[in-house]
C-alpha cells in the first residue's frame, strides 16, 4: 500500500499550491515541499525490505479490458530513480522560491512541477506498459507547461511546441512499440515481460517493435538525430532546466531502455543501433557544446553528450557497462543538476548568459565560483570528484566491447574524443565566466545569492566529491539494488578511485593534455568552423511544420475545397463502399423465408410513396410543390407503419408530418421560393448515379434482412411487459420503462434542440417577401373566418383526445409522444387561425420552462426509484380501487410519461411559436404597407397591435 | 410484398440523397427529411413486416417485433427537432451570409 502513496503523494501535490498560493510564497513553497518530502522517506522506509530481496509489488484492477492494471513496483532501478525524482525535486523547489521573480504566479509554477515530479515517479515506478504509457504521455505535457511558463515570450512557446512535437510524436511510437511488445509477451505486467525475453526476441515482429520503442526513448533522451528540441528547450526557467533537462526527462528515455533492458536487448540489432546513435550523439554534443556562448545552451548540449554517453553503455549491455551507465546516471544528475542552478545564479544575479558579457566574476561571487568548478571538474571527469569514477568505467567498457566487430577500436577512439571535448567545454565553462576577465559589462551588478538559493548547489557538490572521494561507500548500496534489477542477477563489483595504471587512465591523461590545448586554442577552432554557415534546428522544424499544415490544406482544398456539397458526396461514396463490400459478402440475397403476398392495396401505397419520392426530387427547384410532394411521402409513410401494425408509429408519423409541413412552409416563406439551375448537367448525372447506386445497395440490403428469419430479444419485451412493465402496450413500456433511459435521453436532446433554435431567432433579421415566387400579392384574407371559428371548437376537443391518448397509452396505443404532439397541433392551430398576438395574449406563458420541467420531471421520476433502493429509473405500479370508478392502474411509468408529453409540448411550441412570433417583432417598419399585413396573415401570425 | 417494401425504402432513400447534394439549403433539408422517412422504413422493417399483429398483449399470438416501433417513434420525434434546428440555421444564415447557399460564403450569388 505505501508504493501506492508514493507513486500518489506528488500527484495530490499538485492541489496544494493552487490552494496555498494565496498565503504567500513562503508558505505556498514549503507545503509544496511536504508531500514530495513524504514519499521521499516513505521510498527510504522501503530500502531495508529492498535489501532483503523483497519483491514489492501493488497492484489493482483498473481497465482489465484494455489490459491496463494502477500497478507500482519498487525494485533497485525505481529506487534510484526515485531518489533522483524526489530529491532534486525537493531542493529545485527551494532554488525556485528564490529564482522566480516577485510578480511572477509562483502557485502556478510550483502546481506544473509537480504534476511533473508525479509524472515522472509514475514512470519509474510502473509495473504495467500502459500505465508507464500513460506517465510518460503526462511528463510530456507537464514539460510543455514549464518549458511555456513564460509564455509571454515567443522563443518560450516555440521551444515548448517543438518539444511536445517531438517527445509526443516518440510517444505515440512508443504506445505503438509497447502495444507490440505487450502482445508478443502476452501480458502487459512489467514482470511478465521481463520474464519473456527469449519469445520476444523470437518473434519476426521484433526489428518493428524495437524501432517504435527507441523512437521514444530517442526523442525523450534527446538522441541524435532527435536532439534539437532540448537546446530549444532552454527557454524555460532554470529550475525547469535543472530538473527536467538534467535528472529527469530526458533521462526518461534512458530509463525505459533500462527497464526493459531484460526483455529487448539481447540482440545484435540492439548493440549496434543504441551504441551508435549514443556515440554519435555524444561527440555531436561535445561538440557544440565547445561552439556555443550562451551558459545554458553549453549545458544542453553537454547534457545530450552525455546522455549519448550514458545510451552507448546500455548499448554495450554486458553487466559491468551497465553499472556504469546507472552509475552515470546518478552523476550525471548530481553534477549536472548542480552547474544549471548555477548557470541560474549567474544569470539571476548578473542579468546575463551570454559568455561575452561575463567574465572576473570570481571576485563578486567567489563561493559560487568555488562551486561550479568543482561541478564542472566532476563534469570533466577529474579524478577524486564522481565524474572520473564513471568515465573510467566507460573507458574500460569500450575497451572491452566487441559490439562493432571489426571495429570495435572506433569505440574508445571515439570515446577519448568526447572526452577531450568534454574536457575543453568544461574548462571554458569556468575560465570564461569567473577567471578571464570580461570584455563587457554585465546588465547587472554582480553579487552573491541568498545562501539558501545556494543551498542546492551546495549540497550537490558535496554529494559529487563524498561519492569521488568514498564511492565503495557511497554509492555501492544503491548501484548494487539498481544493476540486480537491469540485469537480474546480484553483480559482484567494487569501486574504486584507483586501478593502478592502465589503459582507460592513459586515455583520460590524454583526454586532460589535448582537452586543455583545445580550450588554449579553441579561438582559432571557432574562427574555422565560423566559415560554415550552421543550421538552425528551429528553422528548419518551423519550416517543416509550415510545409506539413500547407500540403494539409491542398490536400483538403483537393478534396472537398471547402463545399458542403463535395463533402457530402464523399460521405455517401464511403456509404456506398461500405455497403457495397456488406452486399458483396451475401451469397443469395434473398433469404429462407421468402417473401409474403402481396395485395393491391400495396402495390398503391408502394406506387403513391415512390410517385411522391421521385416528384419531390424532381420539383426541388420549385420549392412548394417539392414541399407538397414531401407531405404525400410523410402521410403514406404512415400509413405504411398502420398496415404493418405498428398503430404507435402511425400516430406519431401523422402528427410529426402535420407540425413539420406548418415549420416548412414557414420557413420557406422566408427563404427564396426558387432553386437556381446551378448545377452542370454532368454534376446532376453524377450526382443520380451516386444516389441511384446507393438506393439500390439500401435496397437490396433492406430486401436481405427482410427476407431472413432473424433472431429477435423482443419476445423478452412481450413476456415481460405485463408481469414486469404492467402494461399491456409493449412499445410505450418499453419506452417509459424497459429503455426509459434511452427516451430520457431523448427527450433532452428534444429540449436542446428547441433551446438552441430559439437562441437561433434570437435577434434574427429577415428579408420579409411581400408576393409569391411569380410575383403575385399574398392574400389580403387576413384570418379565414371558417377556420378561426373551427379551431374554438376544436381546442377542447383536440385538448380531450391528448388527454385521452395519454391516460390509455399504456395499455393501448398512444402515450405521451403523441399525447403532446396533438396538444402542440391543437394549440398551433390557434396560432394559425388566430394570429400570434391573439394566441399570446392567451397562452400568456413562455415554452421554454415547459420543456424543462417535463424533463425534470422524468429525471425526477428516474431518480425516485433511488430511495427505494432500486436502480434508476426501475418503475413501479399497483392497482387501486375507488368508489363509482372501480378498479384502475397507477404507475409511476405515467409520471414519467407525462415528463415525455410536457418536453414533446414544450419543444414543439418553443419551436413554431417562436419562428410565428419572428415575423412580427422584427418587422422592417419602413416597408409597412397594406401588402406586409397580408403577406404576414398569409403566413398564419399577425402584427403587433400598434 | 418485401421485395417492394425494399424498392420503396431504395427510392426514398436515392431521392433523399440526391436532394441532399444540391447547393441551395431549402431542398437540402427536404432531402434530409425524405432521408429520414426511408431510414425510419428501413429500421422499422427490420422487425420483420406484420400484419394485423400491434404488439399489444393478449389480442392474439402474432406480434409485431415492438423493439425497432419504439426506437423509430422516438427517431421521428428526434428527427422532427432536427429538421427544425437545420431549417432554422439555413434562415439564419441566410439573414446573416445574404444568400441560401450551403457553403454559407458571403458572396451574393443571388
Amino acid at each position: 500500500m505505501t508504493l501506492l502513496w508514493i507513486a500518489l503523494l506528488p500527484l495530490l501535490g499538485v492541489l496544494v499550491p493552487a490552494l496555498t498560493a494565496q498565503r504567500g510564497r513562503s508558505f505556498c513553497s514549503l507545503a509544496t515541499a511536504v508531500l514530495p518530502a513524504t514519499a521521499l522517506v516513505m521510498t527510504l522506509l522501503n530500502v531495508p525490505a529492498l535489501l532483503d530481496g523483497e519483491q514489492l509489488r501493488f497492484s489493482v484492477t483498473w481497465m482489465p479490458e484494455l489490459a491496463l492494471d494502477l500497478a507500482f513496483r519498487l525494485d533497485g532501478l525505481s529506487l534510484l530513480f526515485n531518489l533522483l525524482i524526489l530529491g532534486i525535486g525537493l531542493l529545485i523547489i527551494l532554488y525556485a522560491h528564490y529564482y522566480l521573480a516577485k510578480d511572477e504566479p509562483f502557485g502556478r509554477f510550483y502546481a506544473f512541477l509537480m504534476l511533473f515530479m508525479a509524472s515522472m515517479v509514475g514512470i519509474s515506478m510502473s509495473d504495467n506498459l500502459i500505465l508507464l504509457w500513460l506517465f510518460w504521455e503526462l511528463t510530456s505535457l507537464s514539460s510543455f507547461l514549464l518549458i511555456g511558463y513564460w509564455s509571454y515570450r515567443s522563443d518560450a512557446r516555440k521551444g515548448a511546441r517543438m518539444a511536445l512535437t517531438v517527445t509526443g510524436a516518440g510517444g505515440l511510437a512508443l504506445l505503438a512499440g509497447l502495444l507490440l511488445l505487450g502482445d508478443m509477451a502476452g501480458s502487459f505486467n512489467m514482470g511478465d515481460v521481463l520474464a519473456s525475453g527469449d519469445v520476444i526476441l523470437a518473434d519476426p515482429r521484433y526489428p518493428l517493435m524495437l524501432g517504435l520503442v527507441l523512437l521514444g526513448a530517442f526523442t525523450k533522451s534527446a538522441q541524435f538525430p532527435f536532439h534539437f528540441w532540448l537546446p530549444h528547450a532552454m527557454a524555460a526557467p532554470t529550475p525547469v532546466s535543472a530538473y527536467l533537462h538534467s535528472a529527469t526527462m530526458v533521462k526518461a528515455g534512458i530509463f525505459l531502455m533500462a527497464r526493459l533492458h531484460p526483455a529487448i536487448a539481447g540482440s545484435e540489432l540492439w548493440s549496434v543501433v543504441v551504441s551508435l546513435v549514443g556515440i554519435v550523439t555524444m561527440l555531436y554534443g561535445a561538440w557544440f557544446a565547445l561552439m556555443k556562448t550562451d551558459l545554458k545552451g553549453i549545458l544542453a548540449f553537454s547534457t545530450v553528450s552525455h546522455l549519448g554517453l550514458i545510451t552507448v553503455l546500455l548499448g554495450i549491455g554486458s553487466p559491468m557497462a551497465i553499472l556504469a551507465a546507472l552509475f552515470h546516471i546518478l552523476n550525471h544528475a548530481t553534477f549536472k543538476a548542480a552547474l544549471f542552478m548555477s548557470a541560474g545564479i549567474i544569470d539571476h544575479e548578473t542579468g546575463t548568459r551570454e559568455l561575452k558579457q561575463l567574465g572576473g566574476l570570481k571576485k563578486a561571487m567567489p563561493v559560487t565560483a568555488l562551486l561550479t568548478t568543482l561541478a564542472a571538474a566532476a563534469m570533466a571527469g577529474v579524478p577524486l570528484f564522481n565524474g572520473f569514477l564513471s568515465k573510467e568505467m566507460f573507458f574500460t567498457e569500450s575497451l572491452a566491447t566487441p559490439v562493432l566487430g571489426g571495429v570495435s577500436w572506433l569505440l574508445p577512439a571515439l570515446a577519448t574524443l568526447g572526452g577531450i571535448l568534454s574536457v575543453a567545454y568544461s574548462l571554458r565553462l569556468v575560465h570564461a565566466v569567473f577567471f578571464k576577465p570580461a570584455r563587457e559589462e554585465p546588465p547587472k551588478t554582480p553579487h552573491e545569492p541568498p545562501h539558501l538559493m545556494r543551498l542546492p548547489v551546495e549540497i550537490l557538490v558535496v554529494l559529487c566529491v563524498v561519492v569521488g572521494l568514498f564511492p565503495a561507500f557511497m554509492a555501492t548500496g544503491l548501484l548494487e539494488l539498481a544493476s540486480e534489477a537491469v540485469i537480474g542477477s546480484p553483480l559482484d563489483f567494487h569501486l574504486a578511485i584507483w586501478h593502478g595504471v592502465n589503459l582507460p587512465l592513459i586515455m583520460s591523461l590524454l583526454a586532460f593534455v589535448v582537452g586543455i590545448a583545445l580550450y588554449w586554442r579553441h579561438g582559432n577552432v571557432r574562427r574555422f568552423t565560423q566559415q560554415f554557415a550552421g543550421i538552425d534546428a528551429r528553422r528548419v522544424f518551423e519550416r517543416i511544420l509550415i510545409s506539413i499544415g500547407y500540403r494539409s490544406e491542398q490536400l483538403i482544398a483537393a478534396l472537398e475545397g471547402n463545399s458542403l456539397q463535395r463533402y457530402v458526396g464523399w460521405l455517401w461514396l464511403a456509404a456506398l463502399v461500405m455497403g457495397g463490400i456488406g452486399l458483396v459478402q451475401i451469397t443469395d440475397l434473398t433469404g429462407a423465408a421468402g417473401n409474403q403476398p402481396l395485395d393491391g392495396i400495396l402495390i398503391l401505397g408502394a406506387v403513391m410513396l415512390m410517385f411522391g419520392g421521385v416528384a419531390t426530387a424532381a420539383t426541388h427547384r420549385y420549392r412548394l410543390i417539392s414541399l407538397l410532394m414531401l407531405s404525400v411521402v410523410g402521410l403514406f409513410v404512415a400509413l405504411t407503419f398502420a398496415r404493418f401494425s405498428a398503430p404507435d408509429l402511425a400516430l406519431t408519423q401523422l402528427s410529426v408530418e402535420v407540425v413539420t409541413m406548418i415549420l416548412l412552409m414557414l420557413a420557406l416563406f422566408f427563404l427564396p421560393q426558387k432553386t437556381p439551375r446551378e448545377s452542370s448537367p454532368l454534376r446532376n448525372v453524377r450526382d443520380m448515379l451516386l444516389a441511384g447506386t446507393l438506393g439500390l445497395v439500401i435496397a437490396s440490403l433492406n430486401y436481405a434482412v427482410m427476407t431472413r428469419d432473424t433472431l429477435s430479444i423482443s419476445s423478452f419485451f412481450v413476456e415481460n411487459s405485463k408481469p414486469g412493465g404492467g402494461g399491456y402496450n409493449v412499445v410505450n413500456v418499453i419506452l417509459v420503462d424497459f429503455r426509459g433511459f434511452d427516451t430520457l435521453g431523448e427527450i433532452t436532446v428534444l429540449a436542446i434542440a428547441g433551446l438552441a433554435i430559439f437562441k437561433l431567432l434570437n435577434r434574427l433579421r429577415l428579408f420579409m417577401p411581400h408576393s409569391d415566387g411569380e410575383g403575385r400579392v399574398w392574400s389580403p384574407d387576413r384570418y379565414p373566418a371558417v377556420l378561426t371559428s373551427i379551431s374554438m371548437t376544436l381546442l377542447p376537443l383536440a385538448l380531450l383526445v391528448s388527454a385521452f391518448i395519454f391516460l390509455r397509452g399504456h395499455n393501448q396505443p398512444g402515450g405521451g409522444f403523441i399525447a403532446g404532439l396533438i396538444t402542440a397541433v391543437a394549440l398551433i392551430l390557434l396560432y394559425m387561425a388566430r394570429g400570434v398576438a391573439w394566441a399570446q395574449e392567451r397562452l400568456d406563458f413562455p415554452f421554454q420552462p415547459v420543456a424543462v420541467i417535463g424533463v425534470a420531471v422524468a429525471t425526477l421520476t428516474g431518480l425516485g426509484s433511488w430511495l427505494f433502493g432500486h436502480p434508476f429509473l426501475t418503475s413501479a405500479f399497483g392497482y387501486f380501487s375507488l368508489p363509482l370508478i372501480g378498479t384502475f392502474e397507477l404507475a409511476t411509468a405515467l409520471l414519467f410519461d407525462l415528463g415525455v408529453y410536457l418536453a414533446v409540448v414544450g419543444a414543439t411550441l418553443m419551436i413554431l411559436a417562436n419562428l410565428g412570433k419572428v415575423t412580427t417583432a422584427h418587422r422592417p417598419v419602413t416597408e409597412t404597407s397594406g401588402k406586409d399585413t397580408d403577406a404576414a396573415a398569409a403566413t398564419s401570425s399577425a402584427k403587433e397591435p400598434r | 410484398m418485401e421485395l417492394l417494401y425494399a424498392m420503396t425504402t431504395g427510392v426514398l432513400t436515392a431521392c433523399g440523397l440526391y436532394l441532399t447534394l444540391r447547393g441551395r439549403t431549402f431542398p437540402v433539408v427536404v432531402g434530409l427529411t425524405l432521408l429520414s422517412y426511408a431510414v425510419n422504413l428501413f429500421l422499422f422493417s427490420m422487425g420483420g413486416l406484420t400484419t394485423d399483429g400491434p404488439a399489444i398483449v393478449s389480442e392474439g399470438t402474432n406480434y409485431a417485433d415492438p423493439l425497432p416501433q419504439a426506437l423509430v417513434l422516438t427517431a421521428i420525434v428526434i428527427g422532427f427537432a432536427m429538421t427544425a434546428f437545420v431549417v432554422i440555421l439555413a434562415m439564419r444564415a441566410r439573414s446573416e451570409v445574404g444568400n441560401d447557399h450551403v457553403d454559407g460564403k458571403k458572396e451574393d450569388r443571388e
